[in-house]
């Protein structure tokens, strides 16, 4: 019985065993298991609210299960808090940075854990051992820099850096690619290897998939607070990854007919805009985008995307050139009379611009439209019709869970971009811009962006979209225009371009110099 | 016209002036210290003007009684702790509006001390003159012309002041309690991930400003004069809290923006005196707006690039 009972975990740096975890009216993990063995990097993969934080949090001390037991090289662990976590070398980086903005990156490093001599904070010696840290896993920043002032992939470093300075030997990563560009994505997981390469055992949750097979060795799948499947990196692929995640065969890419064209709906003359500095963004951008298409735009986030988007939709001021919307010149005007016109926006932010969080959302479902006569008899709202009309909305896109009470802070993101979206689609508009539509969002969540994106544009709507995912601009997009540093460098079609191609002009070369070298080449 | 230049010049060459500024200065800078620690760690403190009020009465009373000041300090000490406590445990314990908790505070501190006033002292309007804190004298330096009538003679609290500034800032910019304060100010989040104990640090914060805040209000009583009158402090807390927003939330910087205000003050009751303007009475009531008038023009023009602590008047709720 005692032989039966004792169990080897030796091999493994971190085993949970049959976790229960309950919120109020929700089974977040149920009798979850996990092994991570000690020098691998594991993925926990599953959509959001399948329990994958919830997993990890308790593995941190952040909360603590109902029931189940923690094994950390073998050795049965009790973590009650953060402190008996780090005891245990363990460390987390979370989804949402815990930095303090205001300090400089030695003293959030070191906070809590201060070198001192006497009472005062040994400054030097803290330096000095961030630097070693540093150079010691490629983790590359200035020990004085505040933190508001680096981007966020230095703010990124600084919290690895952060936890492996109090000695972690299993590194937490809560979601880390959701706000990197995809260089900066590519330097992190240059430092995850060399983490691994150096002993360190690391635990990755994430939801994007070629993430999973590019950088880690085994995969534990959750969905709806169960593990649904353990596998080897690389006994898998995507496809079967997605089922486990979303119990049902996924579109990663979805199906489109050809697009029907039709007349020109938006143009865009030698447009110059400027950033909130006063610096040139946008520096003589031409294009136009007809009735029944998609056209993307794809580039590294910060090459004057956002400020094209917002002098379109008349956020931002136009310097020089012309928006022409229907053949009428619509340069500067409100954004209020874009939107009468018939133009729709999904903004890139969709917490700052694209919903009032605190408001429920049958308020948010009629922005910019309280003041129509459906809505609105001249003084006072019709709040009756208000609710009648959202509860159709809210039917008919699905939004989860169905109330149209829930305020727009409470709903998932993916559940936001839903609403947000049933608002521009319930006016009608003849056009569309759709900013970044998914970032941050599920596979399911993505699945059903994309394929009504689609349909809008089988409806006959023009449609530009921006995005910095390559993926959702090659599987949706009819045309693709490339963005660096403010300047179109090509246009391409998906099916006569590839994502190297692309990933060039994104990187600063034009269309045509790439074809003529290769030409020459050939 | 003529008058008035010779008026202000007059007020420029007296040495009087500028002992005066620094004692009008003194009870602010405590205050603005005050300020400075609640702040630091996310408090809100506007209780600073009841504090002070309270505290500028134990003062007086703690003198009267025991005959001693020193007790009378003591005593200011420990309603003015005892006031940040009560703002602290609202704010901190049960996460309640700091400005609620800060405002009750105030009407709470004149209430106490108008009723105590007439219960002890028999009369309204003012106490008794007790014994203040001797001055400290610089030996033969009171001689020295200008400066001796300048710095000669001054309550031992103002060089205290002082030192508080200077002690303050190590405190918060080079130890790690103040690097614990900062943080938890900008971002208990994060502090608190680190096993940083927010609540801890916050009672700290609050707690010294009851200390400073209480320093400066009994400076205002038993300083110099030896005397509580009614709402004595009459508006120094806020106006302490304009320095510490003007000095951008930093010892130094608050230490500034109160000489600033106490020399308008200063300026303000010195240009008063003046016989060759021919004041009519009711005029000193404009005259005392000026420290006010200043604030506004202060706060308007430098409150854009000062910044809060981030979390500055945010409970922190741990769920």
């Amino acid at each position: 019985m005692d032989n039966k009972n004792k169990k080897d975990y030796s091999q493994y740096a971190v085993v949970m065993e049959q976790i229960v975890k309950k919120f109020p009216g929700v089974l977040a993990n149920d009798h979850v298991d996990l092994f991570v063995k000690r020098g691998e990097i594991h993925a926990i993969v599953g959509e959001n609210g399948a329990g994958k934080t919830t997993l990890m949090s308790q593995l941190y001390g952040l909360i603590n299960p109902n029931s189940g037991k923690i094994y950390i090289n073998g050795v049965e662990t009790r973590i009650k808090n953060p402190n008996d976590a780090i005891a245990a070398k363990i460390g987390m980086v979370h989804q949402h940075f815990m930095l303090v903005d205001r300090l400089s990156v030695v003293e959030n490093v070191v906070l809590g854990m201060e070198p001192s001599h006497g009472p005062f904070f040994a400054i030097d010696v803290a330096r000095k051992q961030i630097r070693e840290l540093s150079e010691k896993f490629g983790l590359y920043v200035d020990p004085d820099a505040i933190i508001e002032d680096l981007p966020v992939g230095a703010q990124q470093r600084v919290e690895i850096i952060k936890v492996l300075y109090r000695g972690a030997e299993i590194l937490i990563l809560d979601e880390p690619t959701a706000v990197l560009t995809p260089q900066e994505t590519d330097e992190l997981f240059d430092v995850l290897r060399s983490l691994k390469a150096q002993g360190k055992t690391i635990i990755l949750i994430t939801h994007k998939l070629h993430e999973v097979m590019a950088v880690t060795d085994s995969v534990t799948v959750m969905r709806l607070g169960k593990v649904t499947g353990v596998v080897k990196t690389k006994d898998t692929n995507p496809k079967e990854l997605a089922r486990m995640m979303v119990g049902r065969d996924v579109l990663l890419r979805v199906e489109k007919d050809k697009a029907k064209v039709g007349d020109k709906i938006l143009e865009i003359e030698k447009l110059e805009v400027n950033e909130n500095r006063g610096l040139r963004a946008v520096n003589g951008v031409s294009f136009s985008v007809h009735k029944g298409e998609i056209v993307g735009i794809a580039g590294v986030a910060g090459n004057g995307q956002s400020e094209l988007v917002e002098a379109i939709t008349g956020l931002r001021k136009v310097e020089s050139g012309k928006v022409i919307f229907k053949d009428v010149d619509i340069t500067n005007f409100s954004p209020k009379k874009h939107r009468e016109m018939g133009m729709g926006h999904i903004p890139e932010d969709r917490l700052k611009r694209g919903l009032v969080t605190a408001f429920p959302i049958y308020y948010n479902f009629i922005l910019g439209k309280h003041d129509d006569p459906k809505f609105c008899d001249g003084s006072f709202l019709k709040i009756q019709d208000i609710k009648k009309f959202s509860e159709e909305l809210v039917k008919e896109f699905d939004v989860r869970p169905p109330l149209i009470n829930i305020l727009g802070a409470n709903l998932s993101g993916g559940n936001q971009q839903k609403v947000i979206i049933a608002r521009e689609i319930a006016f009608e508009p003849d056009f569309l811009v759709v900013s970044q539509p998914t970032r941050g969002l599920d596979i399911g969540a993505i699945e059903f962006i994309h394929k009504t994106i689609i349909s809008m544009r089988d409806k006959g709507i023009g449609v530009l979209l921006i995005s910095m995912e390559l993926e959702e601009i090659f599987s949706l997009s009819d045309r693709i225009l490339v963005m660096y540093e403010g300047k179109i460098m090509g246009e391409v079609r998906p099916e006569e371009t590839s994502t190297e191609e692309v990933g060039m002009m994104m990187t600063g070369h034009r269309l045509e110099d790439l074809r003529s070298q290769e030409t020459q080449e050939v | 016209m003529n008058a008035w230049v010779q008026a202000i010049i007059n007020v420029f060459i007296n040495p009087v002036f500028y002992r005066s500024t620094l004692n009008q200065s003194t009870p602010l800078i405590f205050a603005a210290l005050g300020g400075v620690y609640s702040e630091t760690t996310g408090v809100v403190n506007i209780a600073l003007e009841g504090i002070m009020l309270i505290a500028a009465f134990g003062g007086v009373v703690g003198s009267y009684f025991t005959g001693n000041p020193w007790y009378g300090l003591a005593l200011a000490l420990l309603l003015g702790i005892s006031m940040a406590a009560l703002h602290a445990w609202a704010s901190i314990r049960y996460a309640g509006d700091q400005i609620i908790s800060g405002t009750a505070i105030i009407l709470l501190a004149q209430g106490i001390t108008g009723f105590s006033l007439v219960e002890l002292f028999g009369k309204p309007g003012s106490t008794d003159l007790v014994r203040s804190i001797p001055l400290v004298n610089l030996g033969g330096f009171e001689e020295v012309p200008f400066f001796g009538k300048m710095v000669g003679s001054l309550s031992p609290l103002v060089y205290v002041a002082f030192a508080s500034v200077v002690f303050s800032w190590y405190l918060i910019y080079k130890t790690k309690l103040g690097l614990r304060m900062r943080s938890v100010g900008n971002n208990p989040e994060a502090a608190d991930t680190l096993g940083v104990n927010v609540y801890n640090i916050r009672y700290f914060g609050v707690l010294m400003s009851g200390v400073f805040a209480a320093l400066g209000g009994a400076f205002l009583s038993i300083g110099e004069l030896g005397q509580f009158t009614e709402n004595m402090s009459n508006g120094r807390g806020f106006i302490a809290l304009a320095a510490m927003i003007i000095g951008n939330w930093s010892p130094t910087g608050a230490m500034w923006a109160a000489i600033l205000f106490g020399a308008a003050s200063a300026f303000n009751d010195q240009l008063q005196s003046q016989g060759v303007l021919h004041l009519a009475t009711n005029t000193q009531y404009l005259f005392g707006m000026i420290p006010y008038i200043l604030t506004l023009i202060v706060v308007s023009g430098f409150v854009g690039k000062s910044r809060a602590p981030t979390a500055d008047g945010i409970p922190y709720i741990k769920d």
